[in-house]
């Protein structure tokens, strides 16, 4: 091995600060990646140590490239690829920790902190929540000073002297950053097609129901998504948020299904409220809107069902602006295929519904709105029963639900109405989505969460189209007007969350929640909502419309232009030559102030003279007089300027009568 | 083409910047800065980020792409401060004998309240020496550079350069700094020389004893050669006495170019030179002559550099380099 250049030679110091630095941005990794990919690349980082200390020998270079084979082996044999996130980012991590084991020289430090600043941003793969975010500005602040380090040469400087450097330039980056965010042209889309990742564990609405699968919800505190309204916000009755509508039943659960197009409809305008939903990531395509929506947002339409659809999946948050009518008719003539379609039963389901519905329609012959309130007569007066953990059904679900158990959540109650509904030959439909949502004060908004969870079912009617008819508002009209903590405000076997005592304790609780939630809002529409969409919003606010690219790299250029100018002046002004003399600045001001007291300093005459002409003409001047004059000395003439003696310097001048004091003198004087 | 090309850039950088004074102040002009390939690699690895935030639409991706990147168009100003203001002042280097290393001592001061660190000072063809400044305070710093040959050793244009605090960008600055080094002939006694007649008579010379009949004692004062103190008188009295000699006049010692047969111009001068480090070393009064220069006989330090000084810069203009 031969001795690096001194070009090359890495300061013995930095090594150190590179690990913690590196330990910092590598540990949110352990959330994700199997435990040995974290120990390996701690085990590397130590090793390093070690060396460092003297206490082991350094791998050699056989070593090494066998350690590199065997980790990209190791990543292989768990993942079978090394294209993707997952993979890719063990194989960064491992690679990162062995790049540090081999460290000797800058050259290899420059490059593990390269290594550094793109670990943190493979974390941002994984979560974007500001808890993160958070800890990731810790992990740049880390990374960065490391790199301040590696820099510094061989006589470091104090740890303190390198963070508030490493503090300095990243504050001063700020501004530049934050143009280049919200000015930089956002293309939507991906450049390229990624591998599909694993769906994530995301909690929202399926793309099926069956008894059990909109109750799971309600176990998740965490926000489905946020709605702000231009005017009005509805009253809570009227508070449902459309999601995907099902047609198909196969006797327990149900689907989308392959239902023949709607012959299209033009959607009302009129009367139309105006929402704008921030839509947390769910992994699927349907965005949520209150119902029913009439316009779709850009890269989405609007289904013949009422629905809306994305152009991709929702792995990100986004936001979107979309028009709703409430009331809206739908599909005023349901076409022969539809409507056969909105009949479909197995012809083995549920017997006895079908002959309760029978019954109906023999006392109501052909009113169809008169059999659908028949059948909420029946849920009002059977003893149905609204709760979350209903009794396990077997067999026939619908037939077990309505006749044996009579308890269940929205999804029992939807489902088995629809069938009730099919059976009596009324065309209807499964519609999912949510149902209420909590008004934030603080943000002005109204947050929905996974636990408002609902699903209710539409009839269709002649004259009137498709209907909304929510059979679990007959049973528990508590939960459509107040919420779903207000449904189980006794019942024991809900998560606490949902149940809204009135202590104190829980009502601070929730009121913080909604402070952190109104954060969480607007985190995600500045931050992490920020695209194409949300840009050219800005832009039209700023009374920018219809600027496209070139326009907004120009923007971008002024803008960028102008604060590196501003923090070129800012730099001259303060570096210009010659440079400031401390010490002679702080005499001048000693000199004014004096003067203004009354004992002006004549240019020739030296400072401990003046000192002691000040001490016998003005004796309660003579204290900081007497003192400036022997600091000042000290620090113009002695060997080593001591900072201490120049905080003790200006302590003299501060302790002279000040302005104020000087001109209350010149006030009093003449009277 | 290339050397034309360089010599333009050097005049213009000496343009720029006079050359031969004992201090220079680094103001902004003199300052030069481009990104190092580190800062290349840097942008590199941030383009492949932005590549990355973009094809995920990823937020917070963006935003360290663009922290990252305001971090280090910030590196190029606070790259370019660490040089800014700096004062190097050149101190007075003792001359050497050819064959041996001279030493430039610098005394670089930093008159802002920023610890200027990462800096380095080389002259061009010789390793560096890394320096930090503290705040309102100065370092001193010495290069080494061997002398081969006599005669001045100009170390040229010196460098002052840094890529502190980030090694994004490396901001360089050429001082041209009065720093003439004298160098002395390498002293050659006269018998390694070539040529066989020299020895015998230039022993002759040069052995002679301590000049002149002793005169008496008489008592010691600083500065006195340690040879003429009469170390026995010292014994017997406790005192130190130092002898004194009579010289008789005509009696000096004359070390003289003509009387050297052998060899060329430096082998002559480096005998003289060993010459005169012997005489001066045996407390002789001596005078020295060259072609066309003649030192009068004395002795003493101040006598012994005047020779030395005309030894080294005999038909010496001055060189760059060494």
């Amino acid at each position: 091995m031969s001795a690096p250049l001194p070009e090359d030679r890495l300061p013995p110091h930095a090594l150190p600060a590179l690990a913690a630095a590196l330990f910092i941005a590598l540990a949110p990794h352990g959330w994700h990646q199997p435990p040995w990919v974290l120990s390996l690349a701690g085990v590397a980082l130590g090793w390093r140590l070690l060396v460092h200390a003297g206490r082991v020998p350094a791998p050699g270079r056989w070593l090494l490239g066998g350690l590199t084979l065997a980790a990209t082996g190791l990543v292989l044999a768990r993942y079978g690829t090394l294209a993707g996130r997952d993979p890719g980012v063990a194989l960064l991590v491992l690679m990162t920790g062995l790049k540090f084991l081999e460290t000797r020289r800058f050259r290899d430090a420059m490059l593990v902190v390269f290594l550094g600043y793109f670990v943190v941003i493979t974390n941002f793969f994984y979560s974007q929540e500001i808890p993160l975010a958070l800890y990731m500005v810790l992990a740049v602040f880390a990374t960065t000073a490391a790199l301040v380090r590696v820099n510094a040469g061989d006589n470091g400087p104090p740890w303190g002297e390198s963070l508030r450097l490493t503090g300095l330039m990243l504050a001063q980056a700020l501004p530049l950053m934050v143009i280049l965010f919200f000015l930089f042209p956002r293309i939507p889309g991906p450049l390229w097609s990624m591998p599909e990742e694993e769906p994530a564990a995301t909690t929202g609405l399926s793309d099926h129901m069956r008894p059990g699968s909109v109750s799971r919800l309600l176990q998740s505190e965490a926000p489905a998504f946020r709605v702000t309204f231009a005017g009005e916000i509805p009253g809570a009755a009227q508070r449902y948020w459309r999601g995907p509508v099902f047609w198909a039943y196969d006797g327990r659960t149900w689907r989308a299904g392959a239902v023949p197009p709607a012959p299209p409809a033009i959607p009302p305008q009129a009367d139309t409220l105006e929402h704008t939903v921030s839509l947390e990531p769910h992994g699927q395509r349907w965005l949520l809107a209150l119902d029913v929506p009439v316009s779709a947002p850009r890269d989405a339409r609007l289904t013949d069902d009422g629905y809306l659809v994305s152009r991709e999946p929702v792995r990100q948050v986004i936001r979107y602006s979309v028009r709703s009518r409430p009331g809206a008719a739908l599909e005023p003539l349901l076409s022969g295929a539809r409507r056969e379609a909105a009949l479909d039963l197995p012809g083995d389901a549920a017997p006895r519904a079908r002959a309760l519905a029978r019954a109906w329609r023999r006392v109501h012959g052909g009113d169809d709105a008169a059999v659908v309130q028949a059948a909420l007569g029946h849920f009002r007066q059977a003893p149905f029963r609204y709760t979350l953990s209903p009794p396990p059904l077997r067999r026939d679900a619908v037939d077990q639900f309505l006749f044996e158990t009579r308890a269940g959540f929205c999804e029992h109650y939807a489902g088995a109405f629809t069938v009730l509904m099919r059976a009596a030959g009324i065309p209807a439909r499964v519609v999912t989505g949510y149902q209420g949502g909590t008004f934030n004060r603080a943000g002005d908004y109204l947050l929905v969460r996974q636990s408002d969870a609902h699903a209710w079912t539409e009839v269709w009617l002649q004259g009137r189209g498709w209907t909304r008819v929510d059979p679990t508002g007959a049973v528990a009209p508590e939960r459509i007007e107040s919420g779903v903590g207000a449904a189980f405000s006794g019942d024991t076997t809900v998560p606490a969350f949902l149940r809204r005592g009135g202590d104190w304790f829980g009502d601070l609780r929730l009121q913080l929640g909604l402070w952190q939630d109104s954060l969480n809002y607007y985190w995600n529409g500045w931050v992490l909502a920020f695209g194409p969409e949300r840009q050219r919003e800005l832009l039209a606010r700023l009374g920018l419309d219809g600027t496209d690219w070139r326009a907004l790299v120009g923007l971008m250029a002024v803008a960028t232009g102008l604060v590196l100018t501003l923090f070129a002046g800012i730099f001259l002004w303060r570096n210009r030559l010659p440079m400031r003399d401390p010490l002679g600045r702080l005499q001048t001001r000693f000199d004014r102030r004096l003067a203004r007291l009354g004992v002006p300093r004549a240019p020739h005459e030296p400072l401990p003279d003046f000192a002691r002409r000040v001490t016998r003409e003005r004796p309660e001047l003579a204290g900081p007089v007497a003192g400036f004059a022997e600091e000042y000395n000290r620090l113009r003439y002695g060997p080593q300027p001591d900072p201490a003696r120049f905080a003790r310097l200006r302590g003299h001048l501060r302790a002279l009568p000040g302005r104020g004091a000087a001109l209350y003198r010149q006030f009093r004087r003449p009277g | 083409m290339r050397t034309a090309l360089r010599e333009r850039a050097i005049a213009w950088i000496t343009r720029r910047q006079p050359a031969g004074v004992r201090q220079v102040t680094l103001d902004r002009r003199c300052i030069y800065i481009l990104p190092t390939r580190y800062g290349y690699t840097f942008a590199g690895v941030l383009v492949v980020m932005l590549l990355g935030a973009i094809n995920y639409s990823n937020s917070l991706a963006f935003l360290l792409t663009f922290l990252l990147a305001a971090l280090g168009s910030n590196a190029m100003w606070h790259t370019h401060r660490n040089l800014l203001g700096l004062r190097i002042t050149r101190l007075p280097a003792e001359p050497v004998f050819a064959g041996e290393t001279a030493r430039l001592a610098y005394s670089v001061a930093n008159p802002g309240r920023v610890p200027r660190r990462g800096l380095t000072l080389e002259a061009p063809g010789h390793p560096g020496r890394d320096l930090a400044v503290p705040a309102h305070g100065d370092t001193r710093v010495t290069l080494t550079i061997p002398a081969r040959r006599r005669g001045i050793l100009r170390p040229g244009r010196l460098r002052l350069h840094t890529r502190y605090p980030l090694g994004l960008f490396r901001a360089w600055s050429w001082l041209h700094l009065e720093g003439d080094v004298l160098v002395y002939p390498r002293p050659l006694p006269v018998e390694d020389a070539a040529g066989g007649g020299a020895p015998d008579k230039d022993e002759a010379r040069t052995s002679r004893q301590p000049g002149g009949e002793f005169t008496g004692l008489r008592g010691y004062t600083p500065g006195d050669s340690p040879r003429r103190v009469d170390w026995k008188a010292l014994a017997r009295t406790g005192n130190l006495y130092v002898k004194e000699f009579h010289e008789p006049r005509g009696g000096r010692l004359w070390l003289d170019w003509d009387d050297l047969l052998a060899g060329d111009v430096e082998t002559r001068l480096s005998m003289l030179c060993h010459q005169v480090l012997r005489a001066h070393g045996a407390d002789l009064e001596f005078g020295l002559r060259l072609p066309g220069i003649e030192v009068a006989p004395a002795r003493g330090e101040v006598h012994r550099r005047r020779c030395l000084e005309h030894l080294a810069r005999f038909h010496s203009p001055g060189r760059e380099g060494a």
